[in-house]
């Protein structure tokens, strides 16, 4: 099982492990992970999911598709690094995945 | 809550009966009188199961024939497809001829590129940092409302405080003079008037001499705002914002109408649609006073109860097809929120107010996509702190009538609301 890691914009870490297949979105809400709110059940369609991921994991984690790259366009806090993490899904590739978020999720 | 005059007769049940006897070419979920007499409910309950994406033709003129979208899935299809589904003709069903006057150029009525950069220009004002400034502001204002109230009378919940607090948000938003702030929900009403649809709207005439008077009065502000270092109201951000700086007359007013009907119609019928919903369900209520941690949870619940904006308008850029029909370019679509919030499939017990639901933000009462709305939170903050200082107050809030209901297919909201509070 791939063990994520959510650092909060105040600073505190939650680690969870959860079944491959999830998407990163649901392994913070199923787990009650604070800033992570997934408004829209993973449809790309609210952006109340953005994460920073560190450049390490860029290759495995894909790009973003083109209509992440649209909601993620209406962000307040946009970075290089900026993913939704309900387009991301787990697998044991990215076990030990550490992600922060932005400050507008808090 | 409870001991109401408030009693369930036996129109409602006809009404159903009436509605799911009409042939299915029949039902005109834009009809303006089925939101008056709120017989809405059974036209989209019988929709979603037999024709959840139906073809209706309207008797208003600029209406015509349209699209009803009434199940969560489809609308959500319809609202992340948004190179398919254009805003770009308009949010509501009513067409306005080529050049007609009445017609306000507003971002929420734009595609990409334009829409994104206008957006962008006035998104940071409820930026979370600004919304931990509004606040204290919303808190003092909404005790200094409550604490005004009459007691031992009956008075009108809509004007003397959904009205008054959204009224005085918007000002405070707009940095707008408070004394003057009454002009807002007037201009708000004007803007949205149509004599097409509401026979009480009034003349064309006297709509544009008001939104005149509204373009006045603002450029004013603009005026002062633009001559003056960028300050952290939205007129000042119009003004300085590299993307909003240049716009026409007619732009700036779109986009303030924008703001206005945005922050003015909406959290407006969320505050009297919240103040109904926990009084028709007073074991929710009693939740509530129970566990007041349930605060954020039943204030989405109440948003999509209320779903104070009942449907957006897209236009199809190219032949299509949505849940097994054929969609042709140009035709018009109306995803209905108020119907899609009630989709048993897509949301549990979606016909029961439930303040502690699994997933209570998963409703559609703010849309998504591109244009999910931007002062959602905002909307969120007001409620939670209106309900908060509610429960400090009064024990209870006795409805003593009837609510009126706004006659729009769009706004879904209330005109009057009598209350009195022992």
């Amino acid at each position: 099982m791939p063990k994520i890691t959510f650092i909060a914009f105040d600073g505190a870490k939650s680690t969870v492990d959860v079944p491959p297949g999830t998407t990163l979105m649901r392994a913070a809400t199923d787990n009650r992970v604070n800033g992570i709110d997934g408004d829209c059940g993973g449809n790309c369609a609210c952006a109340t999911c953005h994460v920073y991921v560190d450049p390490s994991w860029a290759d495995r984690l894909g790009v973003r598709t083109a209509p992440e790259e649209d909601m993620l366009n209406l962000v307040a806090d946009l970075r290089d690094t900026s993913r939704l993490a309900c387009q991301i899904t787990l697998d044991d590739t990215l076990d030990g995945l550490v992600v922060a978020l932005p400050e507008s999720q808090h | 809550m409870n001991a109401s005059p408030r009693t369930e007769s036996s129109a409602p049940i006809d009404a159903r009966a009436r509605i799911a006897a009409l042939p299915l070419d029949q039902l005109n979920p834009a009809d303006p009188e089925r939101f008056f007499d709120d017989t809405i409910g059974y036209v989209f309950e019988r929709l979603r199961r037999e024709d959840p994406v139906h073809r209706s033709h309207s008797p208003v003129p600029g209406i015509d024939s349209y699209w009803s979208v009434t199940r969560y899935q489809d609308i959500m299809q319809v609202e992340t497809h948004h190179d398919v589904y254009s805003s770009d003709g308009g949010i509501t069903l009513l067409d306005f001829p080529p050049g007609d006057e009445q017609h306000l150029p507003m971002f929420i009525a734009m595609d990409p590129p334009k829409h994104d950069e206008q957006r962008k220009a006035v998104s940071p004002i409820v930026a979370p940092a600004n919304l931990n400034n509004w606040r204290d502001l919303i808190r003092e204002r909404t005790c200094r409302v409550l604490d005004s109230l009459p007691r031992n009378e009956t008075f009108d919940w809509v004007d003397k405080v959904s009205i008054e607090l959204t009224t005085h948000m918007l000002a405070t938003l707009f940095d707008f003079p408070t004394e003057d702030r009454r002009l807002l929900p007037h201009w708000s009403d004007m803007a949205t008037a149509n004599k097409l649809l509401n026979p009480d709207a009034p003349e064309p005439e006297v709509r544009m001499a008001e939104l005149r008077k509204m373009l006045e009065y603002f450029t004013r502000l603009w005026n002062e705002r633009v001559n003056a270092p960028p300050r952290t109201d939205l007129i000042s951000m119009l003004a300085h914002g590299p993307a909003t700086r240049n716009m026409g007359p007619q732009e700036y007013m779109g986009n303030l109408v924008l703001l206005i009907v945005g922050g003015n119609d909406t959290t407006r019928n969320s505050m009297t649609g919240g103040l109904l919903a926990l009084h028709d369900n007073p074991d929710e209520m009693a939740k509530l006073r129970a566990n007041p941690a349930l605060m954020e949870s039943m204030v989405s619940e109440i948003i999509r109860w209320q779903t104070p904006l009942a449907y957006m308008r897209r236009t199809a850029l190219a032949d299509t097809e949505l849940a097994g029909k054929h969609i042709r370019k140009g035709d018009k679509l109306a995803m209905w929120y108020l119907s899609g919030n009630r989709d048993e499939t897509a949301i549990p017990d979606a016909n029961r107010f439930i303040i502690d639901r699994a997933r209570p933000r998963q409703h559609l009462s703010f849309g998504f996509g591109i244009h999910r709305c931007v002062g959602n939170r905002l909307a969120e903050l007001q409620l939670k702190i209106l309900w908060e200082e509610i429960l400090k107050r009064f024990e209870v809030i006795e409805i003593k009538g009837e609510p009126t209901r706004v006659r729009s297919a769009f706004v879904h909201g209330f005109s009057e609301l009598p209350v009195c509070i022992p």
